[in-house]
């Protein structure tokens, strides 16, 4: 190594290609290449040569074909009619759902356990030890299998609420309605200015980190921290409030009107009330003129069903197609749909007719709160309902993930050094401040990265959605979609896509958390 | 000669069952037995006892089938198939036929590539819900919540007659059977929808049957049957006049009790001589021995004593024949002539 | 100051020691410390306790007040009703009971029991010298033999199969050692590869079918649709993870090496495994795994199960064996170089070794999750524990019977998961103190 004398300079020679270690690792990974070519292209042609003699070559067209099935659980506007990419769309949307939630309380119950387990309370760190261990060595699907069949078997049925004396009542002040056909909750009602509310939240937290920053500054200046919850309350409150008086005075007395599709004459809500027929009341959910809309017939003594829509869009596409006969916009669209439907004669045989009901859309957040159907099969009705397989699933994934984070959470705490507390305790710290501001944070750094593996983990275990109904991306595309196209190689193809990108979307996020948070070495 | 190299690569050669798509029968012939996809479970129609013996009216189109090609009921091996494995399983070669109440459809038919060979259950698609319901038509169910089973043509079937009817209603999409009905019971669902026969089924093992009711109404037409792989069209043949010959066994007379009698076999009636290949060279045509429709009946009975013995009304799964009566009864069971 | 003893202020004698107070000692004084040391704490402490009480006080009548004999749900309820009294929900564990073995070896033939319960014990003593190192290392030739051996057990058939495998590992094994003199190592590594795969395609076959001719040796074949139960996910388990271990050091390998096509290669292959769901690669096995090979070849659903599954833990197997190679110090490297070992010399000879002892407790808990997933194969229709329970749901006797079914399936799949990760935790204290 001490002389560097100049190899010698001879013709190239073809066995140089695997002796020669300049040119050795070329050859091999050439090598390599070809034969990780040709295995690919072996498997291509089995699959191309047998699907053709199976008679369905590989095309995405059945993609755009009508799906024909329902899904129970939409975010997305979607019936029997979209197509099967709409579904598809619906599902991952569900799986980014209960990923999210699950994700979420799964680092909540994680952390609590995780550092309860190191608890001096000798009752409360054993009952820690059993929960981790139990649900750590116990398979999830059993687990969401277990909490869905709990769900199932002790929550009670609808009819359970119904009659004099019920044997089951609501919960929260007759607000929360939990029964094994899943959990009601009310549901918060905006106008159209509800983006309105996105602005003001963003104000309001970027005034509360200004009002940090400020406080820090001065911290750093005099060595004293303001005290700031007043500020940060008023900067929180301000903004959400001036944007609930502000869009009031829009919506207070914007008029609305209903549109009735009738075989009769309907001019006002007597009529309606008086009318020998069934009405479905299109409702947009979440849309607060949509909900007084309902209330407003209901309080004229009308009988409606209700058909629930994601977007107002959807409701009158649904309306146009007689799959709903009644809905309430505003008057100035009212106007463009009576004259849009002369032209198209929509109203020739059963008319649609306005009914001058005289209202407005009032205040602009109203609670639609769940209640029980007077008539017909007893359920519930209004607000949101979080069915039981989303409670399975989310619940399970969460608390069988959390034991591993707990067990994270634990090695992560117990990494810092013993100093680190005694010191913070020698300066007079209490102990819960000493894991907040000392420990944990500290701890943090050592936790992120195994975490982030765990999000992965429920992300991807939230495809057992399929164990319990849940309509994922699994049940959807990977589930009836597939059975009833029986194109298993696309939909695996697609369904197989989609888990890698969000798996390497949320891996990519948290690596670049990580790079944040990490103990920075210069 | 490409199978027989992956063959011998394969660490368990003995786990590769060789199938080829040009001769079903001699692949059958040459392996001693038929496999037979099932389901992996369904009340009356085939599940698996405590020592892995499997029966069942599905069951028993295969044992006959095993009679007729090999000369042996038991002959036959059971693959437990999924709604979603079923038909890969059978496009594969995995199985040879498939009895799993599977509906006969145009693209299942056409699209698919796959023949099905008859019919051996007329069935529809219906409603059950507990009386204290107070429903009496599934047009009152308005806002219900459905329990179905997936993977089958039921979930279509309720979606199109729910958005034509324009009534609202829940779905909850369930995998198995089990699930579906533990979830009934609990009132989770209102009303558990699938085949008229599968409601039956479940029904009967309910604690206390009396208090559920099946609507009148059936919604689709399932006609459930076996089927074969496109192409193989002496296999199909030999499973279709296998189930033909179970049903004119009824029709004219042929019992397991009595088709060994010599009796019976060298009879007055020519048509159940050609049945019973004491006459005429049927088996043969089919490239299978004389005695092929006998063995098939000898090993569970004609078509009638399958059913009753199954899913008949004495079982407690308790179906009537209705639409599954022989044509002479009103129903639709006909067979073409043996000749 | 000199006679202050006589002082009458000073204490000339000792008091005698007094015990501690009734409240610092034994049980209260462990009470006070453990359970009430504040007012916060003793609140804990009773809602725990609480909470403990509310659990058990469901779980355990349930758990007792139960019937073993009975032969359906049915009957059970009524012997449940009569011994304890009506409105008394006592498990049935009857049920398991009469479908014990069935949990356990599926649909396995009774009389052939023996096979797999011989096939169990052979395991432990094959995986015994690895877990202990104390045992005498001759073993490890059992070890090595033992695959084709369970396999044998297990699937039956002629013995000349599972021969001819062994058979062509030897080949290659003699080529790989003894034809370096004649045509250099990187040639053996070629003819180790090749000699194995060209006697299984050209001789295996006649040779086999000649040997059974001549000595017809095997034990009845078992088909495998008839696998299930515990036995099932067993064998899944085990396999995947055995198989794995060579692919995943050969990923991680990859993974770790300089050459830029082998390294994107490998870096896909594990990052597309791990960012899909196993229930996709279970999908892929039972319908599509088929489509990719040669029209005609069918093998069964279980071995392609073992395949995905395989795929699947190599992965993960391969993120375990790259930190461990991680973890092996430096030092390792230089000294096997300066050594003038080459890379395959210095990788099977120094790093390898050390790298697979660290990882043990790791690839334990691959195991572990691995042995769990295993349970999902019931969603494509094969007859694992939970498979089966649907399976005995559908049987009119025992219809509507949940709890007693997953109860039992849970409670041995934590007694194996639980065992096994305290013992990759004694393990790992073992390594740490080695350091």
């Amino acid at each position: 190594m001490s002389t560097l004398s100049d190899p010698p300079k001879e013709g190239f020679k073809i066995s140089q290609l695997i002796y020669d270690t300049r040119y050795r690792s070329m050859t091999i990974q050439v090598i390599a290449l070809i034969l990780f070519l040709l295995a690919v292209g072996w498997l291509a042609t089995n699959a191309a040569r047998n699907l053709a003699e199976l008679g369905k070559p590989l095309g995405f067209g059945f993609l755009a074909e009508r799906a024909g099935y329902d899904i129970n659980q939409k975010l997305i506007e979607y019936n029997s009619d979209s197509s099967h990419i709409r579904a598809a769309f619906a599902g991952v949307l569900n799986t980014l759902l209960v990923a999210f939630l699950g994700c979420l309380t799964a680092t909540v119950v994680g952390v609590l356990i995780g550092v309860l387990r190191l608890s001096k309370n000798w009752l409360i760190s054993k009952m820690m030890t059993i929960y981790i261990e139990g649900f750590r060595n116990v398979p999830v699907l059993l687990w969401i299998l277990v909490v869905f069949g709990i769900m199932i078997e002790v929550t009670p049925p609808p009819k359970a609420f119904k009659g004099e004396n019920p044997e089951a009542a609501m919960t929260l002040f007759d607000s929360v309605a939990i029964t094994n056909q899943g959990v009601f909750i009310p549901r918060l009602s905006f106008t159209e200015f509800g983006w309105g509310y996105i602005i003001a939240l963003l104000i309001a937290i970027f005034g509360i980190r200004w009002i940090t920053k400020k406080a820090k500054a001065k911290q750093i200046e005099t060595g004293i921290y303001p005290h700031t919850f007043l500020y940060k309350l008023a900067a929180f409150m301000v903004p959400l409030l001036a944007c609930y008086f502000i869009s009031n005075v829009f919506t207070k007395n914007q008029d609305r009107d209903f549109l009735v599709r009738s075989s009769g004459q309907i001019t006002t809500l007597a009529d309606m009330a008086s009318a020998d027929e069934r009405f479905d009341y299109c409702l947009v959910g979440g849309n607060a003129g949509s909900l007084k809309g309902l209330s407003v017939l209901e309080e004229a003594g009308v009988t409606v069903r209700r058909k629930k829509f994601v977007t107002e869009k959807g409701a009158l596409s649904d309306f146009s197609k007689e799959k709903c006969n009644v809905i309430s916009v505003r008057e100035s669209e009212a106007d463009e749909i009576m004259a849009q439907s002369r032209l198209d004669k929509l109203g020739t045989d059963g008319t649609i007719s306005r009914t001058v009901a005289d209202f407005t859309t009032g205040n602009n957040i109203q609670v639609d709160t769940p209640e029980l159907t007077k008539k017909g099969i007893p359920r519930f009705e209004g607000g949101t309902h979080i069915r039981n397989s989303l409670i399975a699933l989310w619940f399970a994934l969460s608390l069988y993930t959390a034991a591993f984070i707990a067990e994270t959470v634990r090695s992560g705490i117990q990494a810092i050094s013993k100093g680190q507390t005694e010191a913070a305790a020698a300066l007079g710290l209490r102990s819960g401040r000493i894991m907040s501001l000392v420990v944990l944070p500290q701890a943090l750094r050592v936790i992120i990265p195994p975490m982030i593996s765990q999000y992965l983990n429920l992300t991807k275990n939230s495809s057992l959605a399929i164990a319990v109904g849940y309509m994922d991306i699994t049940g959807t595309l990977g589930g009836i979609t597939l059975n009833q196209t029986g194109r298993e190689m696309e939909c695996l193809i697609i369904l197989m896509a989609i888990y890698l990108v969000i798996s390497l979307t949320i891996s990519g996020i948290m690596n670049w958390y990580n790079e944040r948070v990490k103990l920075k070495e210069r | 000669m490409k199978k027989s190299a992956f063959l011998g690569t394969a660490v368990a050669a003995t786990l590769v069952a060789g199938a080829s798509f040009a001769g079903t029968l001699e692949d059958v012939k040459a392996k001693g037995h038929v496999q037979c996809g099932v389901s992996t479970g369904l009340v009356g129609f085939a599940a698996a006892d405590a020592n892995g013996n499997w029966d069942g009216f599905d069951v028993s189109v295969c044992r006959a089938l095993a009679a007729a090609v090999l000369g042996d009921p038991q002959a036959v091996k059971f693959t437990p198939t999924t709604g979603k494995t079923r038909f890969t399983a059978l496009a594969s070669g995995e199985v040879d036929v498939l009895a799993r109440n599977t509906t006969w459809t145009f693209s299942r038919d056409v699209d698919l590539k796959f023949t099905f060979i008859g019919v051996n259950y007329y069935d529809g698609q219906g409603f059950m819900v507990p009386k204290a319901l107070g429903v009496s038509s599934a047009k009152d169910l308005d806002g219900a919540t459905v329990c179905i089973q997936t993977g089958t043509t039921t979930e279509l079937n309720l979606a199109d007659f729910f958005r034509t009817n324009n009534i609202s209603y829940e779905p909850v999409p369930i995998e198995t059977n089990a699930e579906a009905q533990a979830q009934y019971l609990a009132g989770a669902c209102d009303v558990y929808t699938t085949d008229a026969s599968g409601l039956a089924a479940t029904r009967a093992t309910f604690e206390s049957p009396a208090e559920h009711t099946v609507l009148p109404e059936i919604i689709s037409k399932e006609p459930l049957g076996p089927l074969v792989r496109h192409g193989d069209d002496q296999w199909a043949d030999i499973v279709r006049w296998t189930l033909n010959a179970l049903i004119a066994a009824e029709e004219l007379g042929v019992t397991s009790a009595n088709v060994k009698d010599s009796a019976m076999s060298a009879g007055k009636n020519p048509e159940v001589n050609r049945l019973l290949g004491t006459e005429g060279n049927l088996g043969e045509m089919l490239g299978l021995s004389a005695d092929w429709a006998k063995n098939a009946i000898a090993a569970g009975g004609n078509y009638g004593e399958i059913f009753e013995r199954n899913i008949g009304e004495k079982t407690a799964i308790g179906i009537s024949r209705g639409l599954n009566a022989q044509w002479t009864n009103g129903g639709l069971l006909y067979t073409p002539p043996f000749r | 100051m000199t006679n202050s003893s006589n002082a009458s202020y000073v204490r000339t004698e000792m008091l005698g020691e007094k015990p501690a107070p009734v409240g610092q000692t034994g049980i209260i004084r462990w009470f006070r410390e453990n359970l009430f040391s504040s007012i916060p704490n003793a609140i804990m402490s009773l809602v725990a306790l609480w909470m403990i009480y509310l659990v058990l006080s469901h779980v355990l009548p349930w758990i007792f007040q139960s019937s073993w004999n009975a032969n359906s749900l049915k009957e059970c309820r009524a012997a449940i009703k009569e011994a304890y009294g009506e409105g008394t929900h006592g498990a049935c564990w009857a049920v398991i009971r009469e479908r014990f073995l069935q949990l356990i070896y599926g649909f396995y033939p009774s009389e052939l029991y023996w096979r797999p319960n011989l096939a169990f014990i052979g395991m432990l003593v094959a995986l015994a010298p690895i877990l202990f190192n104390k045992l005498p290392r001759k073993m490890l030739g059992f070890t090595a033999l033992y695959p084709f051996l369970a396999f044998w057990l297990l699937w039956g058939g002629s013995v000349w199969l599972p021969f001819m495998i062994i058979t062509g590992f030897v080949l290659g094994y003699v080529a790989f050692t003894m034809l370096p003199h004649y045509i250099g190592t990187l040639g053996a590594t070629i003819a180790a590869f090749l000699v194995p795969v060209l006697f299984w395609l050209l001789l295996a076959g006649p040779f086999a079918s000649g040997m059974q001719s001549i000595a017809d040796v095997g034990l009845e074949p078992v088909e495998s649709a008839k696998f299930g139960g515990f036995m099932l996910s067993i064998l899944i388990g085990i396999t995947g993870i055995v198989m794995s271990l060579p692919i995943g050091i050969l990923l991680a390998l990859g993974r770790q090496s300089d050459l830029l096509i082998v390294k994107a290669i490998c870096v896909g292959f594990i990052e597309f495994i791990r960012g899909v769901p196993l229930i996709t690669l279970l999908f892929v096995a039972s319908t599509l795994l088929n489509y990719f090979m040669p029209p005609g070849t069918t093998f069964d659903i279980i071995l392609r199960v073992i395949i995905m599954v395989t795929l699947f833990a190599s992965a993960y197997m391969a993120e375990v064996i790259r930190g461990g190679l991680a973890a092996l110090p430096k030092g390792q490297y230089e000294g096997a170089d300066s050594l003038g070992l080459d890379f395959w010399q210095s990788t099977r000879l120094i790093i390898m070794p050390q790298a697979l002892k660290i990882s043990i407790p790791s690839i334990v808990s691959t195991f572990i999750g691995l042995f769990k997933d295993t349970v999902l194969v019931s969603i494509i229709g094969l007859l694992d524990p939970i498979g089966l329970s649907t399976n005995i749901r559908a049987d009119a006797a025992w219809n509507g019977i949940i709890w007693e079914l997953y109860g039992f399936i849970a409670l041995v799949f934590f007694i194996f998961c639980f065992s096994m990760s305290r013992y990759s935790m004694y393990l790992e204290r073992k390594l740490q103190t080695s350091h």
